[in-house]
């Protein structure tokens, strides 16, 4: 035991530092507030949306502005390079981003990648979560069904990678497997693989454990929207004498759409966020990097600026039609419940 | 004529009314539902479970031999803990000191931005000036730009300050040591302030307006107003948002790794990202390491899931 516990003392004295900031600022800011006139809404809420206001100019409005000017210029921002940046991510055989079918294996590249889990994660979480909220509403177990299969939320990217890098841990054919997918081969007569090292399907593999992970919070929207369909429409269609089947497809699936569309947009724009887990899991060697990985490693390991801005701004930029679709399907929705 | 009446009230209450998810799972043979959930639910338990398995069996039995066979030869350690917790760092070890990081920097993290967007959500909701729902629309649409476009210039912000055109205007941060945990608050405070304000201003803007009114007749100030009337009757929101802000920040790898700088002030992903890239074959260390990390999230998540959910749905649904 080699563990110095006083070397800890001042991060505990920081946080203490922290907490009593915290108080005092929150304290000031109701001071402030008591004293000036109080029949002037507009001081009232300027001082009010003060701090938030500052702190969202200083750390996210003017950062973002910068880094569209970035995207512009060189690796250590010192000139203007116009579309460069740009230039090298679409069409610069080396940059690793397009997709390559010449060789033996095929390499998807950064952005088919990062299709790849853009279609798939979002889609193949929300078909689980949904079938799991059906099958078990209404059943005996169901707040703690659904505890099982929310639990993942809790785990951090990087834990679930760790979680999935041991399921598909891979051991030469003939010795003890470690890993339980590898296990399950060889007990069903196959031969082990590595999983994670072989492409084009090692980015399947990734993208199961961000399913994993995201497949609880569709089942727990779903379940919700599930449950709040009216009983009449319900009991309406029983008249009609609809199969299980019909039902599903004609009254929980229309009547649910909007709480569909929500999950399908809210887990896209996660997805195309997502660096922890192909970090952890491969440090994005093997073809599985995605945009976001690229964008961390040119930004603060290559120190290549203009790249890594490029890359963020092309992660906001896809972001874009993903919400222009919502705000149109809300506008529309919006407009049949006026009629 | 009384009995009339109560058979035809009764009669529709006699059934519990079905909901469509129930009778779907019904009329599907039951047995084929069962065994569907079955299934799901044992993926997305077992992975988290052989981990955890695996964390107390030693290291031969680990390296040799699949968890599942714990429980034909359960042999129980707890040394791995104690390594990976209190080992010297170049072993691995030295968790503990990574876990204080963690505290140290998600207590913080989630309490400014609770103030900052209760107060901003607030005027938002309950004051009247001009271009109030412009201001309400502009920060709702600040939750659609990704983290990763603000990066690399707070970054510069933190290290070199503000200067334009050769003039300085405002210096670089310098924090050393234990003073570097500020710009990590920093920066999870800002990130945390659009989704914030928009889950708290939802709730609040619900909240009935008669309440506020009388208040404001009576006289009291907004603060008073706000400590008073609309901060009892926001706790529950409140919450929801705490967990959100908890769980985000302490299972946050990207923010961490940029702007904790170094291992002295690096949270527990990190760390076990690292070890997880050099050490990748030591799963005596890495399953004892992991679990470690998800504990406290887990604890916190299983014990105030209510919370998590309702913020989760007056976030996704709502809107």
């Amino acid at each position: 035991m080699n563990f110095d516990f006083t070397a800890e003392a001042p991060k505990l004295m920081m946080l203490l530092y922290g907490v009593i900031a915290f108080a005092a600022v929150v304290g000031l800011l109701l001071l402030v507030l008591d004293v000036l006139p109080a029949r002037k809404d507009r001081w009232i809420a300027l001082g009010l949306l003060a701090p938030a206001g500052l702190l969202l100019v200083v750390g996210l409005i003017v950062p973002a502005v910068r880094t569209m000017v970035l995207a512009f210029m060189n690796a250590d921002s010192s000139e203007f390079v116009g579309l460069e940046n740009f230039r090298w991510i679409f069409t610069d055989k080396n940059s690793g981003m397009l997709p390559d079918f010449s060789g033996d294996t095929v390499q998807y590249g950064v952005l088919l990648s990062t299709l790849l889990w853009v279609l798939l994660v979002p889609t193949a979480s929300t078909a689980v979560g949904l079938v799991y909220a059906v099958m078990v509403d209404r059943s005996r177990f169901e707040s703690f069904a659904k505890s099982l299969v929310f639990m993942p939320m809790a785990i951090s990217f990087v834990g679930a990678g760790i979680i999935w890098k041991f399921v598909y841990e891979y051991r030469q054919e003939g010795a003890d497997q470690i890993g339980l997918l590898n296990q399950l081969i060889v007990w069903l007569g196959g031969t082990p693989q590595q999983w994670l090292l072989d492409g084009p399907w090692n980015t399947l593999y990734l993208i199961v454990v961000l399913v994993w992970i995201q497949a609880g919070f569709a089942m727990v929207v779903l379940s919700a929207a599930i449950k709040a369909i009216p009983a009449d429409i319900v009991e309406a269609a029983r008249i009609d004498g609809v199969t299980a089947w019909q039902m599903f497809w004609r009254v929980t699936i229309p009547s649910i759409r909007p709480a569909l569309v929500v999950v399908l947009v809210t887990i896209s724009i996660g997805t195309l966020k997502v660096f922890d887990i192909v970090r952890t899991m491969t440090g994005g060697q093997f073809g599985t990097s995605v945009v976001a990985n690229e964008m961390y490693t040119y930004s603060f390991r290559a120190d290549e600026k203009g790249k890594g801005a490029a890359l963020a701004v092309l992660l906001f930029l896809f972001v874009i039609p993903i919400v222009i679709y919502q705000v149109r399907l809300m506008r529309r929705r919006r407009l049949e419940g006026a009629r | 004529m009384s009995t009339g009446t109560e058979t035809i009230v009764a009669a529709p209450d006699a059934e519990v009314p079905p909901t469509v998810g129930g009778r779907v799972r019904k009329k599907l043979t039951s047995r084929t539902a069962s065994a569907v959930s079955l299934v799901i639910a044992l993926l997305w338990t077992v992975p988290t479970l052989g981990v955890l398995i695996s964390s107390i069996r030693p290291e031969d039995e680990i390296k040799s031999n699949g968890w599942w066979n714990f429980f034909s030869h359960p042999q129980f350690t707890l040394e791995n803990y104690e390594q990976v917790l209190f080992g010297s760092r170049s072993a691995s070890g030295g968790l503990a000191g990574y876990f204080i990081n963690s505290l140290v920097i998600t207590i913080p993290s989630v309490l400014f931005p609770l103030a900052f967007c209760a107060l901003a959500a607030y005027a938002l909701a309950w004051t009247r000036f001009r271009g109030r729902d412009w201001v309400y629309i502009g920060i709702f649409a600040l939750q659609i730009v990704p983290l990763q476009m603000a990066l690399i210039p707070l970054l510069s912000f933190f290290n070199y300050g503000v200067s334009l055109g050769g003039v300085q205007l405002l210096p670089a941060w310098d924090l050393d040591g234990p003073a570097k945990f500020i710009t990590v608050w920093f920066a999870h405070t800002c990130f945390a302030l659009p989704l914030g304000i928009f889950l708290l201003h939802n709730f609040m803007a619900e909240l009935p307006g008669d309440l506020v009114e009388a208040a404001r007749v009576d006289g009291a100030s907004h603060a008073k107003i706000f400590r008073s009337v609309i901060l009892p009757l926001i706790v529950p929101a409140l919450a929801s948002f705490a967990i959100f802000q908890f769980l985000w920040v302490w299972n946050d790898l990207l923010v961490a790794l940029i702007f904790a700088g170094g291992p002295k002030n690096a949270p527990l992903t990190v760390r076990l990202a690292e070890l997880a890239g050099n050490r990748g074959n030591e799963w005596q260390r890495l399953t004892a390491a992991a679990f470690v990390s998800i504990i406290v999230p887990l604890t916190v998540f299983l014990s105030l899931q209510r919370y998590f959910v309702r913020g989760l749905l007056a976030g996704s649904v709502k809107g």
